[in-house]
């Protein structure tokens, strides 16, 4: 038989970006240990709407930790107290019986409330806009065996290119700095040959973007990989800040 | 009598394609600029699509229900992407993708598209490199392939277990390319509600703004939906919670035929169901099968044992594990295509040997792997699929064998479309998943990711230029036309129907309802009574839906119950159509299994001579009977025989 535990919720409603929001309290009993966080949420929204009101409202959709929808900070973690998972991976086998769990959405200047947990990312989509990209249009392009790229290289990308872009690293970040998040995608591009030719731009015109949105200074706390569901590597960041001094000596 | 026209070029199946290109009409420069295309979805056919016609020149909008186009539901593909490459010189070629496509569909695909897949797969991934995909490498510097059921060569190339996120980054960058061009105009948490259609063609969307709930009109000279499947009809599937079936809906209901709705594809290894409360089902790709071995107990006692929690698989010795696909399918083994593996696993589970504590379970295992490659190399091969496997069911799968079992994964079935990816309804093109056209009745592993962005860089942005060359003396259309006014308030009306119902039910409790009887009667194994049976019970949740549900807030503020509550609606009449379907193909193909068509040894049983033939669905009015429009399907160049996948 599953093993269930009680819990209290302690959940932050925002109506609109401008509306003043608070916490409100639910209680939940006969939880299953075996479902997974967003599944209880479920099972909070079918409680309230079959009471006649509005559910909360989170972002959501793979359910298995790649989209990089899910956000919440719960416990004052963002996803949660789990390691390397997102809040759609995190299950309720994490948390004790008779336990008081506080879920709130991402609290930073780039990602303001749209409602309840639901925060507004676009300042992301903007960021990869400013240079995100190989410049190549489709078509006419060489053998994918043309250009041999080592392993070792090829593996580093890929790491890189592992983030979800879910905005953890900014919400754990005290100055919501974005640093993490950019200096993954600038990383990725950079250890390849295709993405060597554009890495100086790239740095530059990504970094000028996130400053213009208002993305705080990184001054190294590490926050962002303590809690990076990807284990994205803060020696990226390294590497952006040596592309990007090696672009402005070049100025 | 309506007749059905797929547009198939002239010529040798090898050159139809080029054949193809170099006599269509295209559209210069000047006059892109002046045309407009909406594109639905941001998956890997909508990005990749949008990206493309925005580098050519056109004026391209582009909609997702996600906050980015990077969520579409394409980013959760694992396993790999096909191509012809022949980069393992293993005997692979364009004709041998081409005829393992054919095949692995049960014959029951258009030879014509499935070519010219196999033909551009290789353009594929040379872009996909070309953007700074970090495809898998060996050590000296090429790309490495693994391989995947239905075929005997090496063709898969792959991005650890993140395949389609990898693809999708990568087209999502191209897109991203574009919107800072201004070529691309990016709306997202908008969801298209409905189709409007002037003068017999399709000229625009209108799309509910998900944060505002507002209505609003969008106009275009042509309109592509790239909206994914409908597996969410069963309500629990592998697909991400927001896949719909509604885009194609709707267009269903402004005109364009649906093909083989009851093509849905079950796929054999999943995490088994473990609870009422589950929302989803988490697939273990099937790349897995390259190293791990599916296995019952022999004996139905141990198999007790175990369900009962007394026994472990670890103890049951060698000679008493059934090894069933090993043993039924010697050729292919545990590589034989989803769904005989998936029905095999039934088989099994059925006759008493399943394991779980349902029994509803079959066992993957990699001891074997670890033993011949250590587990570094399984580690490295596989490492966040074991991970997210121990997160969800917190078991070790380097220690006790994975638990699997089939759950419904992909729909071959979709929006009708000709050779030129154009529906029945002139200037609607359907790309990806939401289209119909190159799987038959059953996709191979690896060729979805294939598909979607084939259609997206290669096909779409030529034949849509042959729709296009004609169309540039039509100037931008006013919003204001009476044809969005109507469809705006149809939509209006829908929506202020489905708020005044106050019943007693939440959506998803009916969607659940719903996902059960699909699951129940038009799931793996069919048959005529159970199909009756189902289309009765659909009738049933109908009413109970629009007489019973209950949608809490307003209808025009953001209202998450009310964005299931329109998907659902859909979903309910896409199941009966699959059923209707169903029943109407006694046959069976692929993942389409009717009980009654079956051989001696319970492989399926086509019957070419009475339905070769894709089943297209046309709409005619709420409450009527849809029409069936067969399109033959002649084989000019393959002959069909029956799927042998064990010598
Ligand atoms: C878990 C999993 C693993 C898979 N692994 C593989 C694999 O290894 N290899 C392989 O080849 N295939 C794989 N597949 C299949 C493959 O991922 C999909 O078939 C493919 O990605 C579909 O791409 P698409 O672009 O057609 O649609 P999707 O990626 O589903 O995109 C649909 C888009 O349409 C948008 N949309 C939908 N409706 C609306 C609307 N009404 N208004 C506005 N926007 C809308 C969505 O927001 C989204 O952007 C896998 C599938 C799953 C579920
Ligand atoms: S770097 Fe990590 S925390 Fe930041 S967006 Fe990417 S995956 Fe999320
Ligand atoms: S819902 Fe996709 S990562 Fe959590």
């Amino acid at each position: 038989m599953d093993k269930t535990i009680n819990v209290t919720l302690k959940i932050w409603r925002q109506k609109g970006p401008k509306v003043k929001g608070a916490f409100e309290t639910y209680k939940l009993d006969n939880i299953s240990t075996d479902s997974s966080f967003l599944e209880m949420l479920d099972i909070l929204n079918e409680q309230l709407v079959s009471k006649g009101q509005e559910p909360v409202v989170f972002d959501h959709d793979c359910r298995e930790g790649i989209c990089g929808a899910c956000s919440l900070y719960i416990n004052g973690h963002p996803h949660g107290p789990d390691d390397s998972v997102t809040t759609c991976q995190l299950h309720m086998r994490r948390f004790k019986d008779g336990e008081t769990i506080t879920i709130e959405p991402w609290r930073s200047a780039g990602f303001p409330v749209i409602r309840d947990l639901m925060v507004d990312r676009q300042a992301f989509e903007k960021i990869m806009q400013s240079g995100g990209y190989v410049s190549v249009n489709t078509g006419g392009v060489p053998d994918a065996n043309a250009i041999g790229i080592s392993k070792i290289d090829a593996d580093e990308a890929m790491d890189s290119a592992s983030c979800i872009g879910c905005g953890a690293c900014v919400a754990a970040c005290k100055n919501g700095s974005a640093m993490l998040f950019v200096s993954a995608k600038v990383s990725q591009l950079a250890l390849l040959p295709q993405g060597r030719i554009e890495a100086a731009r790239r740095a530059k015109a990504m970094v000028a973007r996130m400053d213009e949105l208002g993305f705080g200074n990184c001054t190294n706390t590490g926050a962002c990989e303590a809690e990076c569901p990807k284990n994205v590597s803060i020696t990226n960041i390294a590497r952006l800040n040596r592309e990007f001094i090696s672009a402005k000596l070049k100025d | 009598m309506t007749k059905i026209d797929a547009k198939i070029p002239q010529g040798p199946l090898a050159e139809k394609w080029s054949y193809y290109k170099s006599h269509q009409k295209l559209v210069n420069p000047a006059n892109k600029r002046r045309l407009d295309i909406i594109v639905v979805g941001t998956g890997l056919a909508g990005a990749s699509a949008a990206a493309s016609l925005g580098e050519l020149g056109f004026n391209v909008m582009n909609f997702c229900i996600s906050d980015s186009p990077r969520r579409a539901h394409s980013i959760a593909a694992q396993g790999g992407i096909n191509a012809a490459k022949n980069y393992q010189n293993d005997g692979d070629s364009v004709y041998r993708l081409f005829y393992d496509t054919i095949k692995g569909g049960d014959y029951r695909a258009r030879e014509a598209n499935v070519y010219r897949l196999a033909e551009v797969s290789n353009d594929i991934i040379d872009q996909c490199v070309a953007q700074g995909v970090p495809f898998a490498r060996e050590y000296g510097g090429l790309l490495d392939n693994r391989s995947f059921g239905g075929a005997q060569v090496s063709r898969t190339f792959y991005a650890k277990g993140q395949t389609g996120q990898q693809l999708l980054l990568g087209a999502y960058s191209a897109l991203s390319r574009q919107i800072e061009k201004k070529t691309v105009k990016l709306y997202t948490r908008y969801e298209m509600v409905d189709l409007v259609v002037i003068d017999g063609r399709a000229r625009g969307i209108i799309a509910r703004n998900l944060v505002t709930g507002k209505l609003e009109r969008f106009a275009a000279h042509a309109v592509v939906i790239a909206t994914g499947g409908y597996g969410n009809t069963f309500f629990l599937s592998t697909n991400a919670m927001n896949c719909n079936g509604s885009a194609a809906w709707q267009c269903y209901k402004k005109g364009a035929y649906f093909a083989n709705p009851c093509m849905a594809q079950i796929h054999p290894t999943c995490i088994p169901v473990h609870g009422e409360f589950q929302s989803k089902l988490t697939l273990m790709s099937e790349s897995l099968r390259n190293d791990g071995r599916i296995w019952v107990p022999k004996k139905k006692e141990d198999a007790a044992a175990i369900r009962a929690g007394k026994m472990k698989p670890t103890q049951i010795k060698e000679e008493d594990r059934d090894y069933y696909l090993e043993r039924r399918y010697p050729a292919f083994g545990n590589l034989v295509p989803r769904d005989v593996a998936s029905r095999a696993a039934k088989e099994r589970c059925d006759a008493g040997f399943g394991v779980g504590n349902t029994g509803l379970a079959v066992y993957l295992d990699f001891s074997d792997a670890i033993n011949r490659l250590g587990e570094n190399v399984v580690r490295a091969r596989y490492g966040n699929l074991f991970q997210m496997y121990e997160k969800i069911v917190d078991d070790n799968p380097y220690e006790t064998p994975m638990m699997i079992y089939p759950a419904i994964h992909y729909t071959m079935g979709g929006t009708w479309v000709d050779y030129e990816l154009q529906t029945s309804v002139p200037g609607l093109f359907a790309i990806g998943e939401a289209n119909f056209s190159d799987h038959g009745a059953n996709r191979l592993g690896a060729s979805a990711l294939m598909q979607g962005l084939a259609d997206g860089y290669f096909v779409l942005p030529y034949t849509i230029q042959n729709y296009l060359a004609d169309q540039i003396r039509v100037p931008r259309f006013s919003t204001e036309l009476p044809e969005f006014a109507s469809a705006e308030k149809e939509i209006q009306d829908r929506i202020a129907k489905l708020m005044s119902i106050k019943g007693k039910r939440t959506v998803d409790s009916i969607h659940k309802e719903l996902g059960l009887i699909m699951w129940d009667f038009v799931g793996m194994g069919r048959n005529e009574e159970g199909l009756k049976t189902a289309i009765e019970k659909l009738k049933a949740v109908k009413k109970e839906f629009w007489s019973n549900v209950f949608i809490p807030g307003s209808g025009s503020d953001m209202n998450t119950e009310l964005e299931k509550a329109l998907r659902v609606a859909d979903f309910i009449e896409i199941g009966e159509l699959m059923a209707r379907d169903a029943l109407d193909r006694q046959e069976s193909c692929g993942g389409h299994f009717r009980e009654e068509y079956q051989t001696e040894e319970g492989e399926a049983l086509r019957q070419d001579d009475k339905f070769s033939y894709v089943s297209c669905w046309k709409y005619m009015g709420e409450g009527q009977d849809p029409e069936l429009i067969k399109e033959p399907l002649d084989y000019e160049f393959i002959v069909r025989q029956q799927r042998n996948y064990k010598a």
